[in-house]
């Protein structure tokens, strides 16, 4: 019987949560990393078992974490302790290092301080993994200060693959509220060589060349709050989503403003249509309706929480501009909760599930694609990512 | 054998209960004693000082006889109370909040 794995990265900690294909009663392990920021984590594919996990901490900086048994056990990749003394380990999991080596790296620029200056280019904390489609030991990591780097060595060590950040862009790109940060990492099914990623506050890129080469593809947002509304760069994209059997069709939710391209993000028209905001965090697209997609509208940039205490999850099944609240099982009175960029996913069961977690810490399901919810815990840590694995 | 007094988030990661030992091979200062700990522990490497710069992280202090060491020269010569084991070497996490 198929089983869902929902995977929950906290302030204080990481979550497991279990259940069968009814989704009904769950089973909750944690915390693991108990004290510990978890980003984010995620498992493979193409190996469910092998699960990846960013443990931060302002005391002791980044940790990456490694699962090979489906979140029983973790190691840190390369952190075993070595025989010989006097010998140092060869792995660093945790290492990430800017690529300036002038055979393959680029020049460590500066980028847009919040005052308008430049500023250096300084390593923080790995918001964002993604493993590989076809590779267990292949993983991607969105890093603040924005850059992305990869392991091919289920994360015992990383390179930057430094054509993103040294694309030419970079002086230009500048940190949102919560740091300059690479948080969302999208591959193409369809296209190894492709992949889709965004920055706050730059935009999205993409590569059609493995990583190499890197452009814009910020055409068609409008984001009023900076000087060229209309600029190639300069863009707080929050979450971009994508249905795996329509790679060419994106959807984002922009700091304001829900956006859809069909042409693979060379140009986006905006679909917020009905919604009562358009300011928000997540996105995500139904398992099997590439057309149906949702997303938790806050009230906005400088309160976030939903409008008049209602948390509300609105879904259009026409990819955008139609929208209709989805509101049974959730609070509709008093509740003031944030849902951050990376708290919402699916399920690929044939009912499809929705979960998203909040900053109160709850983490809410639905089995039947939106129609109803539960919370599934109520009181963990604030959530600040959600993932689900279906495995059969 | 240099006794080290590690934070308990540490102690987690580094899959210990209490005070760690570690040998030193040469002068015992406070660069000798950390290769030394992320030698016996490498899932330490970078939660302490940068991978890189080897700079200690800001909101941690090293401790030495009662004494903070924090800024003290990285060669600087160990007491001999923290050579012979008698004192732990001590890293502390910075209180903070509110």
């Amino acid at each position: 019987m198929s089983k869902v794995r929902v995977l929950v990265g906290t302030r204080k900690g990481a979550f497991i949560l279990t259940s069968d294909g009814k989704r009904e009663k769950w089973d909750v392990s944690g915390p693991h990393f108990a004290g510990w920021e978890i980003y984010h984590l995620k498992g493979s594919s193409v190996d469910p078992n092998r699960l990846y996990a960013s443990q931060t901490s302002g005391w002791f900086g980044q940790v990456i974490q490694r699962s090979s048994d489906g979140g029983k056990t973790w190691e840190t990749p390369g952190g075993e302790a070595v025989p010989q003394p006097g010998s140092m380990p060869a792995g660093a999991s945790n290492k990430f290092v800017y690529d300036v080596s002038s055979s393959t790296g680029k020049p460590l620029t500066t980028h847009q301080w919040y005052d308008g200056t430049q500023h250096p280019w300084e390593f923080k904390r790995v918001w964002h993994l993604e493993p590989s489609l076809t590779d267990a030991d292949t993983v991607y990591a969105g890093v603040e200060d924005a850059a992305l780097f990869r392991s091919t060595d289920g994360a015992a060590s990383w390179q930057e693959v430094s054509g993103l950040r040294g694309h030419g862009t970079g002086p230009h790109w500048q940190p949102g509220a919560g740091g300059m940060c690479l948080h969302t990492i999208v591959l193409d099914p369809s296209d190894p060589q492709r992949m889709f990623i965004a920055i706050s506050a730059a935009g999205a890129f993409r590569t059609d060349d493995g990583g190499n080469t890197w452009k814009p593809i910020n055409r068609g947002l409008k984001s009023q709050y900076i000087p060229d509304p209309n600029a190639e760069v300069g863009h707080c994209v929050h979450r971009i989503a994508m249905h795996r059997e329509r790679p060419g069709v994106l959807y984002m939710q922009k700091h304001w403003d829900v956006m859809r391209s069909d042409n693979a993000g060379d140009l986006w028209q905006e679909v917020s249509g009905n919604l009562p905001t358009d300011f928000g965090f997540v996105i995500d697209v139904h398992a099997h309706e590439p057309e149906t997609i949702y997303v938790v509208p806050i009230k906005s940039d400088s309160e976030h929480f939903p409008i008049d205490g209602k948390l509300r999850v609105y879904r259009s099944r026409s990819g955008g501009n139609e929208w209709e609240p989805l509101t049974r099982g959730l609070p509709q009175s008093d509740c003031y909760v944030n849902v951050l960029r990376d708290a919402m996913a699916v399920d690929s069961l044939d009912s499809c599930g929705i979960y998203f977690g909040t900053t109160g810490g709850q983490v809410y399901g639905s089995s039947d694609a939106g129609d109803t919810w539960a919370p599934i815990v109520r009181d963990l840590p604030a959530v600040l990512s959600v993932e689900v694995q279906t495995i059969r | 054998m240099i006794q080290v007094i590690l934070p308990a988030h540490l102690r987690t990661l580094a899959h210990v209960d209490g005070e760690v030992a570690v040998d030193v091979e040469g002068p015992a200062t406070l660069r000798s004693v950390l290769d030394a700990l992320e030698a016996r522990y490498p899932m330490l490497r970078g939660t302490i000082r940068d991978h890189v710069t080897h700079q200690r992280r800001p909101f941690l202090r090293f401790f030495v006889c009662q004494e903070d060491w924090s800024h003290e020269p990285p060669d600087a010569p160990l007491p001999d109370s923290i050579v012979r084991g008698k004192e732990p070497f001590m890293i502390i996490g910075a209180i903070a909040g509110g």
